[in-house]
């Protein structure tokens, strides 16, 4: 295997394995838990990394687990006492816990390589060259198999749970009351999120770690509508991402954890303008088709009004829409066209005409009156 | 000790530090009354690209140069921010999450532009992403100053706006005042606060300089000018503290000092604070808890007490209160523990009668009842 196909690989496994407990985050609203599990569990890492040694000790990951669930115990007994805001608890928790780990570092890590650069933006151009060996065979990076794992088991608690968690997120109470326990649940999704992120720190630093589990889910967001869509367009946005960041990391020689987490800002950001339907830009077009419309109909009501009386020579010229209709000239111009091409209306020499159709919907208009208030 | 103190280069980490916590502490409880806590660790993320771009395109490392450059990028991140929020269904922290991530990441890939340039101007630049007191020049301390003096001030001149933002932005808007203008002025002011303190304890524990001194604060008073003013002095002290510490035992880093020391500070105000701490409510529940029939005894002595107007504190008989009691009910043993809280006193052998104070209290529960009935 080829070092950057080795990373790339790497890069595909860690978002995937992201993206699934990403998924539960963004939508139980904790999108930000990804945020201080990621950085709370420094000092874990750190102490187990005194115990063994070794960055990849299935020690670390226990380590991690535990402290990942430590601090989400912590933010939840903070924030139920009364006293703080959910968000200020997060904010406490995880600072406290890191700096306990930065200073843990650099009291106890003299001599031995971990530094807290390494934590924070992680290392993918490394792991190529950390490889796993069986019975005297290279079988590849050793963070290729230990993602691999962890993404397994990201996707057997998604499959095997899939019905709790989708209840879970849409209405805990409710999960309760079938007999279902969202507690048990909740918790497994946030040792789960705490073993990936500390699986991930490795390859992809802590940061890439919440723009791994919010970028992608949040981008799936805004086009799906069901929760097992969501999953796999979270999926596919993680490996375009993915991709995307890796190949212009490769073309332009740059970090390639931060080009990955600005290709998944980018894919958002498109996202949110082009979507379908809920884009910024369909949004802004159907807004502008509705005044369109509305205009159409003020406009054959107007002429209506006006039709085979002696003032129509003058109220039904183009140019009377400006001043009766407060209309700029280009926008009357432009309702004139969709009315014709609506076929309500007909341009007949200077005059503006009702066809058949358009003095049947002024007629009906008329009769119906203004909408009344919906009661 | 003092010799310690009389040093050039602590005097100058700790005023810088000190500097710090005050700015950070007076706007943090802003930021965490409006629960919007994780914005500032949000916006001190995203400030690096900022700082980065502002190197890449003046070539300058002056603090006032990157500073704008962090201020700009902060501004940006806050527009997208409300613009996601608003015109999209994702939930406000997913977009904060992403905020931080993305710009982050940016960030990163810009810093390892920078590394490629042959100058290798860029050494420092990594200062502003963990933090490195003891690297702060006199002038650093200097500019830190000025934007401190300039962002409280503002923060006084915008006072009744600010107050009225935190509290109850709805009642501000009736007045007719510019509620959106404050909550932009605020962010401004958090962001000039962030730059700050980024040079001092880096992107990651900004956030806990702004949380914790206000929550910390918030426990000691329910009024809003003590409690920013208490916030400012806990953060300032904080910092100092924190630097002094720092400097006296090797190898212990200044930013996760001064957050270990406001993390000790909060969780020493959740639990002893008066009336809202934890211990304070702990000890509430367990009085009543323990003695739940004295409040009836103490309403019989009350009304007994009512037969003989004039004489309030006519005995009463131990044998008529017995008969007024619940069988399970030791009498004697109640009657001394209302006159060891001072609400009832002995007037004779085997007489009791209410004290002022009991028959006071035994009013205002009369008087909550009532009220609870009206309710």
């Amino acid at each position: 295997m080829s070092a950057e196909l080795a990373m790339l690989a790497v890069a595909v496994v860690t978002a995937l394995a992201c993206a699934l407990p990403g998924t539960v985050l963004v939508l139980r609203r904790l999108a930000l838990v990804s945020d201080a599990i990621s950085h709370a569990i420094l000092p874990g890492i750190v102490l187990a990394f005194f115990l063994t040694h070794d960055l990849n000790s299935p020690l670390l990951l226990i380590a991690a687990a535990g402290t990942g669930l430590l601090t989400v115990v912590l933010i939840e007994t903070v924030s139920r006492s009364g006293l703080v805001g959910e968000d200020a608890a997060i904010g406490l928790v995880f600072s406290a816990l890191f700096s306990l780990g930065v200073i843990l570092v650099s009291r106890g890590a003299k001599g031995v390589h971990l530094d807290v650069d390494a934590v924070l933006l992680g290392q993918l151009a490394l792991v190529p060259f950390d490889e796993l060996v069986v019975a005297g065979h290279a079988v590849g990076p050793k963070a290729l198999w230990s993602m691999g794992v962890i993404l397994l088991a990201n996707l057997a608690l998604v499959v095997v749970a899939f019905k709790e968690l989708k209840l879970a997120i849409l209405d805990a109470p409710h999960a309760a009351m079938l007999g279902f326990s969202p507690a048990v649940l909740h918790y497994a999704v946030m040792a789960l999120t705490s073993v990936t992120a500390v699986g991930a720190f490795q390859a992809v630093g802590s940061i890439l770690v919440v723009a791994l589990m919010v970028a992608p889910p949040a981008t799936a967001y805004l086009v799906s509508r069901r929760f097992s869509a969501m999953l796999v367009a979270s999926a596919a946005f993680a490996v375009t991402a993915t991709l995307a960041g890796a190949a212009a990391a490769f073309a332009a020689d740059v970090s390639i954890a931060g080009a990955m987490a600005t290709a998944a800002g980018v894919q958002f950001a498109l996202v949110f303008l082009l979507a379908p339907r809920r884009g910024l830009l369909w949004q802004a077009r159907r807004r502008y088709r509705q005044r369109l419309e509305f205009a159409g109909r003020m406009l054959v009501v107007h002429l209506a009004h006006h039709e085979g009386r002696a003032e129509a020579a003058v109220e039904s010229r183009p140019d009377a829409l400006h001043r009766h209709l407060k209309w700029s000239h280009p926008f009357a111009q432009r309702v004139i066209r969709y009315a014709a091409a609506s076929r309500l209306v007909h341009v007949a020499g200077p005059l503006l005409e009702l066809t058949a159709e358009g003095r049947r919907l002024a007629h009906r208009l008329i009769a119906e009156g203004p909408p009344r208030p919906r009661v | 000790m003092l010799e310690l103190l009389r040093d050039h280069t602590l005097q100058v980490v700790a005023a810088g530090a000190g500097v710090l916590g005050l700015t950070a502490g007076a706007l943090g409880s802003f930021a965490v009354l409006r629960r919007q806590s994780l914005l500032g660790d949000a916006l001190s993320h995203a400030a690096l690209p900022g700082i980065v771009l502002a190197f890449l395109l003046t070539g300058s490392k002056a603090p006032l140069t990157l500073m704008l450059g962090a201020a700009a990028a902060g501004w940006l991140g806050t527009v997208a921010v409300g613009a996601v929020v608003r015109r999209s269904r994702l939930p406000y922290d997913s977009a904060l999450g992403m905020l931080l991530s993305v710009f982050f990441g940016f960030g990163l890939v810009l810093l390892t532009v920078l590394a490629k340039r042959p100058d290798a101007a860029q050494a420092g630049l990594k200062t502003f992403l963990f933090g490195q007191a003891a690297a702060l020049l006199r002038r650093d301390v200097a500019t830190m100053a000025v934007l401190a003096a300039i962002t409280l001030l503002l923060l006084l001149a915008a006072w009744k706006e600010l107050k009225l933002l935190a509290c109850d932005a709805p009642f501000g808007e009736s007045l007719g005042l510019a509620m959106g203008r404050a909550e932009a002025l605020l962010r401004v002011l958090l962001v000039v606060a962030i730059v700050i303190g980024l040079q001092t304890v880096g992107v990651v524990l900004m956030a806990a300089m702004l949380v914790a001194p206000a929550v910390a604060a918030r426990q000691w008073t329910g009024r809003l000018g003590p409690m920013v003013a208490l916030a400012g002095a806990l953060g300032a002290a904080g910092g100092v503290a924190g630097a002094v510490l720092s400097s006296m035992v090797p190898r212990l880093p200044t930013g996760p000092t001064v957050v270990l020391i406001l993390s000790v500070a909060v969780a020493t105000s959740l639990v002893l604070a008066p009336h809202r701490g934890l211990l304070w409510r702990w000890l509430r529940q367990r009085r009543t808890r323990r003695a739940p029939h004295l409040d009836p005894l103490l309403m019989h002595l009350y009304a007994l007490s009512l037969q003989h107007p004039d004489d309030p504190e006519h005995g009463h008989r131990l044998g008529v209160l017995r008969t007024m009691s619940p069988r399970e009910v030791d009498v004697p043993a109640a009657l001394e523990a209302l006159a060891a809280r001072g609400l009832a006193q002995r007037v004779g052998e085997g007489l009791w009668a209410p004290t002022w104070l009991g028959r006071r209290e035994a009013e205002k529960a009369l008087q909550r009842e009532e009220n609870a009935d009206v309710r």
